[in-house]
């Protein structure tokens, strides 16, 4: 298969006052399906995803985006104190793109928010906010989508009705990068596995090889339901 | 005193009374909108922007939240007087003279108040603008906006504080009958004449008002946050 | 958004425009507590007005503080009464010319009870004396008023100076006419006040006249055009239009009327009533 780098990371450092949240990351993520960051909590997944969104800077190294505007959904969403559809509005608008009706209807349709259109988007469920957020996010029309632990603190029939929404928009030819501590879901959605710990890039490696035939200690220990850390020893 | 015959005593001076309270309307809700432009301006900016000297700002925003009433009217009694820098224009001892002090007045509260919800407003929603690649001009467009049920309630306040206030509004306003006398110089007046029935009927209706105001705009907002909070 | 800028900037105009232009005949009267919260005002201008036609605005002041306002220019006519202060802002050459306008005399008030037996005597000095032996509350206004001022004069006269000393008893409380009053009755002190707005006052009921009738209470009314030679911006020929009014027959048959429950509280005595 033809390779075509959507993001471009050499030796992506970042420190924050004493510690080190990204060390040396240097990774190709290409096109295709979903790739996913996937490690335990506080392994620099959401700094990551930040980095290359260029939210934050790095303190060395270079991250480098092939692709034309990108979108992010954090992982707690912030409602504008708006209605559904002012927050849809609001977004598009930020990406610089002339208003359309029939682009909110669709998109109003695609993630069940019709009814709620005229409802004060703080008001919503945990679900129906993060499904807004994600709907936001494609108001702005990206190639590349950030999800930074989409599911994080929903039950399980609204991580279904996430995850595919996710497979769906996939589907539609745009990249999407997500990070999460899940295991199962890293394997149901996943295209492609970027493992970290501690802030370090332990293996690179499609999702099949991943799960079946993992190179690093980490991976391994991690996969198996250890708790794990940079020299691969339990804590 | 008792109230009915307080009651009695308004409603015999029907049309002086109406001006009255017609005047003290119009100068405080002009200088509430005057300082609320200027004061939401101001402390949005302060919010939303870094420099050296910021921290200071922020403290004398908030002092100033207690400058009394007699202070800002001196000041601009000095500045209006024919004697002073601006005495040209010969509005001292007018409305706007009242207009003006009172401005000064409440310009602090707006500001400290709108800098405070502003900040955390903005401490609430950086990610998401950012990641949206919001502009710095918009950013505050979208905070002022967002922010808009916190910024009635802080008019409000900057109202409140503007009606009530008789000190600034007596110097330069000089309680002129039936040009520059408002409710606060009213009651300050028919005190002093021993009319204390009168006075603490009048007090009763620039209360009633106060209250007024401030249900008119807490219904205005509970309609307005049902429909998009 | 569009009509909140709207409202504001026609708000501003209308605030900056309207009064400059559109009530341009008019005065600014710089005067006493006295005569405005005994409502000699509110009698008199409305019939200035329906002959001349010119408005009257007044800001009740201490005498002090009025002739302050007229010094920086604030006023065209000052209507005040404390003659050694009047002559001296003549002097510095703030005032055109000053006419007597009218008189009314100054009463020692007291609590209904009393305390210090004053009740009845007609000499106010003696009386000071006792106060002062005594130690009962006095209330002075402390304002440069022109009240304040015949109260120093009085002491004076009595060879007193408790202004000076501050004893306890004695209570300057820097305020009008009418806050004095109330100030007395609420502590049951004695207080000098102007006939005027004794008669005026509504909150009576702790209070009453002890010692009037001395001559060395009379208290003079007098009136003067701002000067504007000093300040370009006077309006000479309104003001002067007004002085000549108050002492005109006219304006005097308007002091002496104005009266209440029966009783006068003003006697005209201009000199030049022939202007």
């Amino acid at each position: 298969m033809q390779a075509e780098p959507v993001i471009t990371l050499s030796k992506a450092r970042l420190v924050m006052g004493q510690r080190m949240i990204l060390r040396d990351v240097t990774a190709v993520i290409e096109r295709g399906g979903p790739t996913v960051l996937l490690g335990p909590n506080g392994c620099g997944k959401t700094s990551l995803l930040k980095a290359m969104m260029g939210l934050v800077s790095l303190t060395s190294g270079t991250v480098d985006r092939h692709v034309g505007r990108a979108s992010f959904v954090l992982q707690k969403p912030v409602m504008l104190r708006r209605s559904v559809y002012d927050n849809l509005a609001f977004a598009r608008q930020t990406a610089g793109l002339p208003h359309s009706e029939s682009v909110m209807t669709d998109l109003l349709n695609d993630f069940s928010l019709t009814h709620l259109a005229h409802a004060p988007a703080r008001r919503l469920s945990g679900g129906e906010q993060q499904r807004l957020a994600i709907a936001r996010a494609l108001a702005r029309e990206p190639a590349l989508l950030f999800l930074d632990e989409p599911t994080a603190s929903l039950d399980v029939a609204q991580t279904r009705l996430v995850e595919d929404l996710i497979a769906r928009i996939s589907a539609r030819g745009v990249k999407i990068i997500l990070s999460t501590h899940d295991l199962g879901q890293a394997k149901r959605i996943a295209d492609d596995v970027l493992f970290l710990v501690e802030g370090q890039l332990a293996e690179q490696a499609p999702m099949a090889s991943f799960f079946h035939a993992a190179r690093s200690s980490q991976a391994r220990a991690f996969l198996a339901g250890e708790l794990v850390s940079i020299d691969g020893e339990k804590p | 005193m008792d109230a009915t015959s307080a009651f009695s005593l308004i409603l015999e001076r029907d049309p002086a009374l109406f001006a009255i309270v017609g005047l003290s309307l119009w100068v405080s809700l002009s200088a509430t909108l005057l300082a609320g432009a200027l004061g939401a301006g101001l402390g949005s900016a302060v919010a939303l922007t870094r420099f050296p000297g910021r921290q200071g700002v922020v403290v004398v925003l908030n002092a100033l939240m207690g400058l009394p009433p007699v202070v800002v009217g001196l000041l601009v009694y000095l500045a209006l007087s024919r004697s002073g820098p601006l005495g040209q224009f010969g509005i001292l001892f007018t409305p706007t003279a009242m207009i003006i002090a009172q401005t000064i007045l409440i310009v602090p509260i707006i500001a400290a108040l709108t800098r405070q919800v502003m900040e955390d407003l903005w401490g609430e929603y950086a990610d998401e603008l950012n990641a949206m690649g919001v502009t710095p001009w918009r950013r505050m467009r979208v905070l002022l906006w967002d922010a808009r049920f916190s910024l009635v309630t802080i008019l409000l306040a900057g109202f409140g504080r503007a009606a009530a206030e008789v000190g600034a509004v007596m110097i330069v306003g000089g309680n002129i009958d039936g040009f520059t006398r408002v409710m606060t110089t009213t009651i300050a007046l028919e005190t002093s004449k021993g009319n204390l029935p009168l006075a603490m009927g009048l007090g009763v209706i620039l209360l009633t008002i106060v209250v007024a105001v401030n249900s008119l705009a807490w219904a205005v907002r509970a309609w307005a946050e049902r429909h998009a909070g | 958004m569009k009509l909140g800028k709207a409202l504001l900037v026609s708000a501003f105009l209308t605030a900056v425009v309207l009064p400059a232009s559109a009530q341009d005949n008019f005065i600014t009267v710089a005067s006493t507590t006295s005569t405005q919260d005994s409502g000699l005002f509110g009698h008199i201008l409305p019939l200035f007005k329906a002959r001349t036609g010119i408005d009257v605005k007044v800001i009740a002041q201490g005498t002090g503080q009025a002739l302050d306002t007229a010094r920086r220019g604030d006023a065209d006519v000052v209507f005040v009464h404390a003659r050694a202060a009047e002559e001296k802002f003549l002097a510095e050459g703030f005032g055109v010319k000053r006419f007597d306008v009218m008189y009314n005399d100054f009463v020692l008030i007291g609590p209904k009870n009393d305390p210090a037996q004053l009740a009845g005597g007609q000499d106010v000095v003696a009386a000071l004396r006792r106060l002062y032996e005594k130690t009962q509350p006095f209330v002075s206004r402390g304002d440069k008023s022109g009240t304040h001022q015949a109260e120093l004069d009085l002491w004076k006269v009595a060879g007193l100076d408790p202004a000076a000393t501050k004893p306890s008893w004695y209570r300057e409380i820097g305020q009008g006419m009418g806050a004095a009053l109330n100030t007395a009755s609420a502590m049951g002190a004695y207080v000098l006040a102007d006939r005027g707005t004794w008669l005026g006052f509504k909150n009576k009921e702790a209070l009453k006249i002890v010692v009037e009738g001395d001559r060395r209470m009379f208290n003079q009314y007098g009136i003067m055009l701002v000067n504007p030679a000093k300040h370009s911006h006077v309006k000479a020929q309104l003001g002067q239009t007004f002085v000549n009014w108050i002492v005109s027959q006219e304006g005097q048959d308007a002091i002496r009327s104005y009266k209440i429950m029966g009783e006068q509280l003003f006697f005209p005595n201009a000199t030049a009533t022939t202007l």
